[in-house]
């Protein structure tokens, strides 16, 4: 298999809380992997460290091994900021900068990592919102501010955001909880499109769309991966017990 | 599009950092200076006769600013009686009753005159006591004082209040408890250490005004015996002293800085002290 | 019966009584600027517009016009705020994004301390320390590095413009720091994490998510430091050579608005002469009055422009 993540021996600690117990595995290039569990299970804390956010943590301790492709992303002489260039992060909440329009946010990425002649930010600004599937809605009022937009908008704006500096990874943090059944939809449509170009790693405590969106279904109780295959195999012939459990939603 | 290459901005990010730090420091550091001369400077100074006399010519040895600590006292006393009853049930007005468009103007107006520069204030009070009266006065100064410490005190004290749970009037109230006597028996009292922790930093900051002062209580050599006459105040008495040519009596200014400051830091001790006991 | 009508009359007077007492504050803010309307009055009538054009305040005379004052208290005021801000957001921002929290509290806390030192205190040390090192150190250095512009031509006095400018610096920047601390905290964290995902280092991280969001607050934290500022009586009057004169130099001697009142209104001989000290004193309330408005405005719209957002 031709992994984008390796993931091994993954221990996070906040404080006395061992939160995540030695997770492994393995997430292909162009999938898209979901991790589903019960709250506190500790998924969200598995995607944050794929882009080292947990450094902003002074409490959390991570260790073990987390390879982009060749790279180690924990070991000594790796800069966060270069990682998460290469993986990028949507949130729960849409986040868009309020000071800044819609243009502006698309390429907020480029502010901080390079100079753009105009010719070029408004090329980026227009492929990555169109592939959001957002240019129509919004191209006559670009300088307006990201504020104004609703929150399925936003969200998707966060994501034009995110592919306009061209990750090789996107990781979802419950991208689509905040929004209504219809932006939800939207939104597992546009991953179902991004995965020919990306690697997605998707969090959800919505077993459905996980069921629906993903190729690869890793499932977590209490800290520890307890079970993860091709996802069709896990929803309906699943080998743990609590696996079983979950989906058929005797708790969580 | 050309990349702005990753040790530039770590560069920058250095840079920025340090730079903040380095207005930490340079911001912190008046303190520390200006501390270290008060306590220098002044700590020779500080002795018995230092609370117990008034100043003396200069030349002359045992000079202290006894007069000025009593006179400060004293009218921070009669602003506290006059001010701290009007802060205090003004701000219970505004928490019982006041929702409407009058409580926010009031609240307004108390945030504006808070920011009026003191000296201001002292004006006032000339032209409503010392013109009147014909003279300087510790009454007009007391009164100066406690135009400033009102607005203060109502607004610490209405946010005391605003922290007590309703459940707790409500109940005062089921029992058949007339609302006056719950304001006062109940939210006053749960509210109590939090008011007296405002009521001590409104006194501490009106113990270090000096502007009001100049032209109400005017200041004393001597001791003041009638409040229809000018009295001595500590921050009046540095003034002087400071801007005076003679040594002597700039050591007494240092050593009157040190006695205000400590007076303040105790006052906020104090209040932060009542503070966490409370919740503790 | 008789209790019950006792507890209507009880609440009836405690409502009363407690409205009197809140109602206190509109009255004492009507009576301030009444009062300092009225006695105004002779000065305003007598000199008019040439109050604030003319230059030329002679109590002897009883011929006051206060342009001097007002470029005091303007320059001095101005200057202390450029200098001041940059510090302060500094200051801000190394407590709520650099420190570790416990540093940073104990910063917070220093910085509250400055703000709690009187301004007579500030002026003691002024006077007796700072503007003798300024004379003997700093102007000296900056006549003969810089004397050939015109802001810093002259004698070194110590006690100058720019001694006043240093200590407005040093007060000023208390108020502003711990406002703009409190706007940056409340910068909310997932505006932060976004720019961090996106791969900002710390400074990108502040340059994008933080400050932008801030920017009202801080400027209404730093309109709010220059309304302090122009107030400010006691410090500067120790230090700012209390001279009536227009000059392009930081190192000649000045005077403010506060300072002239402060120094001349125990000591009227003329009605007149104290009529216009109060007209000085009504143009303070006036522009400190416009300010810390401004100010308010600022910081409360702050709170409700971002809620609007679904961020």
């Amino acid at each position: 298999m031709n992994s984008k993540l390796s993931i091994r021996n993954l221990n996070i600690h906040f404080g006395d809380n061992h939160a995540v117990k030695n997770a492994a595995m393995e997430v292909a290039a162009n999938s898209v992997t979901a991790i589903i569990g019960p709250s506190g299970c500790g998924k969200s804390t598995v995607l944050r460290s794929i882009n080292r956010m947990h450094d902003l943590t002074p409490s959390a301790r991570v260790t073990g091994t987390i390879m982009l492709d060749d790279t180690d992303i924990y070991s000594r002489g790796v800069d966060p900021v270069t990682i998460r260039r290469r993986v990028g992060m949507v949130f729960q909440k849409p986040n868009p900068f309020p000071a800044m329009s819609i243009y502006d946010n698309v390429i907020a990425g480029y502010k901080l990592n390079g100079v753009l002649k105009k010719g070029e930010a408004d090329e980026i600004v227009e492929s990555s919102l169109k592939r959001v599937a957002l240019w129509d809605e919004v191209k006559d009022r670009l300088r307006t501010g990201a504020v104004e937009l609703s929150g399925g908008q936003q969200q998707r704006l966060c994501i034009a955001r995110t592919i306009a500096v061209k990750p090789e990874v996107i990781l979802m943090d419950e991208p689509a909880s905040a929004l209504d059944p219809i932006s939800t939809l939207k939104i597992e449509e546009l991953i179902e499109e991004l995965k020919s170009k990306y690697t997605i790693v998707i969090v959800t405590h919505n077993m459905q769309q996980a069921a629906r969106v993903s190729d690869v279904t890793a499932f977590f109780y209490l800290g520890e991966l307890v079970e993860i295959g091709e996802t069709r195999k896990v929803f309906t012939n699943p080998e743990k017990k609590q696996t079983e459990d979950y989906i058929t939603g005797r708790f969580g | 599009m050309t990349l702005r290459s990753i040790s530039l901005r770590r560069m920058s990010n250095l840079t920025a950092t340090l730079l903040m730090g380095v207005a930490t420091i340079l911001v912190l550091l008046p303190l520390v200076i200006i501390f270290y001369h008060i306590v220098k400077m002044g700590i020779s100074s500080i002795n018995l006769g230092f609370f117990t006399n008034i100043p003396q010519p200069p030349g002359e040895a045992g000079g202290g600013m006894a007069n000025g600590i009593a006179g400060s006292a004293v009218m921070i006393g009669m602003a506290s009686v006059a001010g701290l009853p009007i802060g205090i049930l003004g701000a219970v007005y505004l928490t019982e009753y006041g929702s409407g468009k009058l409580a926010t103007a009031i609240r307004f107006c108390a945030d504006v005159l808070s920011g009026i520069p003191s000296i201001i204030t002292g004006m006032v009070a000339y032209s409503l006591l010392v013109v009147p009266l014909k003279g300087f006065s510790a009454l007009a100064g007391s009164f100066a004082l406690s135009l400033i410490m009102v607005p203060i005190v109502l607004r610490t004290t209405e946010e005391q209040l605003k922290m007590v749970p309703a459940t707790l009037r409500e109940a005062s109230l089921a029992l058949g408890v007339p609302l006056w006597r719950t304001s006062i028996k109940v939210t006053l009292r749960s509210a109590l250490t939090g008011i007296i922790t405002g009521v001590l930093l409104a006194t501490a900051r009106v113990a270090g005004e000096t502007a009001p002062l100049l032209f109400t209580a005017l200041g004393n050599q001597f001791w003041g015996k009638k409040l229809t006459e000018p009295m001595a105040a500590l921050p009046l008495q540095i003034f002087n002293f400071a801007i005076s040519p003679y040594e002597d009596w700039h050591r007494l200014a240092w050593a009157g800085a040190l006695v205000l400051v400590a007076l303040m830091f105790g006052l906020s001790l104090a209040a932060r002290w009542l503070g966490r006991s409370k919740h503790s | 019966m008789n209790t019950m009508t006792t507890k209507k009359y009880g609440d009836r007077i405690f409502r009363a009584i407690t409205l009197l007492f809140a109602l206190s504050i509109l009255v004492i803010l009507l009576v301030m600027t009444v009062e300092m309307v009225s006695e105004s009055l002779p000065s305003l009538r007598k000199f008019g517009w040439g109050f604030i054009t003319g230059s030329d305040w002679d109590a002897v005379q009883s011929s006051f016009a206060s342009l001097p004052y007002l470029y005091g208290s303007v320059v001095s005021s101005v200057l202390a705020i450029l200098l001041a801000t940059p510090l302060s957001v500094g200051t801000a921002l190394f407590i709520t994004e650099l420190a570790p929290h416990k540093v940073g509290a104990v910063t917070a806390s220093l910085v509250e301390l400055l703000a709690a030192i009187p301004s007579v205190i500030y002026g003691l040390w002024g006077i007796l320390v700072m503007t003798p090192w300024l004379q003997s150190t700093v102007e000296p250095f900056l006549i003969k590095r810089f004397g050939f512009l015109p802001f810093f031509r002259g004698a070194p006095y110590g006690v100058s413009l720019l001694a006043a400018v240093f200590i407005l610096m040093i007060m000023i920047v208390p108020i502003i720091t711990s406002i703009t601390k409190e706007v940056l905290m409340a910068v909310p964290s997932s505006q932060k994490e976004a720019a961090i995902a996106l791969g900002a280092t710390r400074w990108e991280m502040i340059r994008i998510a933080v400050l932008p969001y801030g920017r009202s607050g801080i400027l209404g934290a730093v309109i709010l430091g220059l309304g302090r500022a122009i107030g400010e009586t006691m410090a500067v009057t120790m230090v700012i050579g209390n001279t009536p004169q227009i000059s392009l130099s930081l190192l000649s001697p000045a005077y403010t608005m506060p300072s002239v009142i402060a120094n001349e209104f125990a000591e009227t001989t003329t009605k007149l002469h104290a009529s216009a000290l109060m007209e000085i004193g009504l143009i303070l309330l006036v522009v400190t009055l416009f300010i810390n408005f401004m100010a308010r405005m600022l910081l409360w719209s702050v709170t409700r422009k971002w809620k609007g957002g679904a961020a």
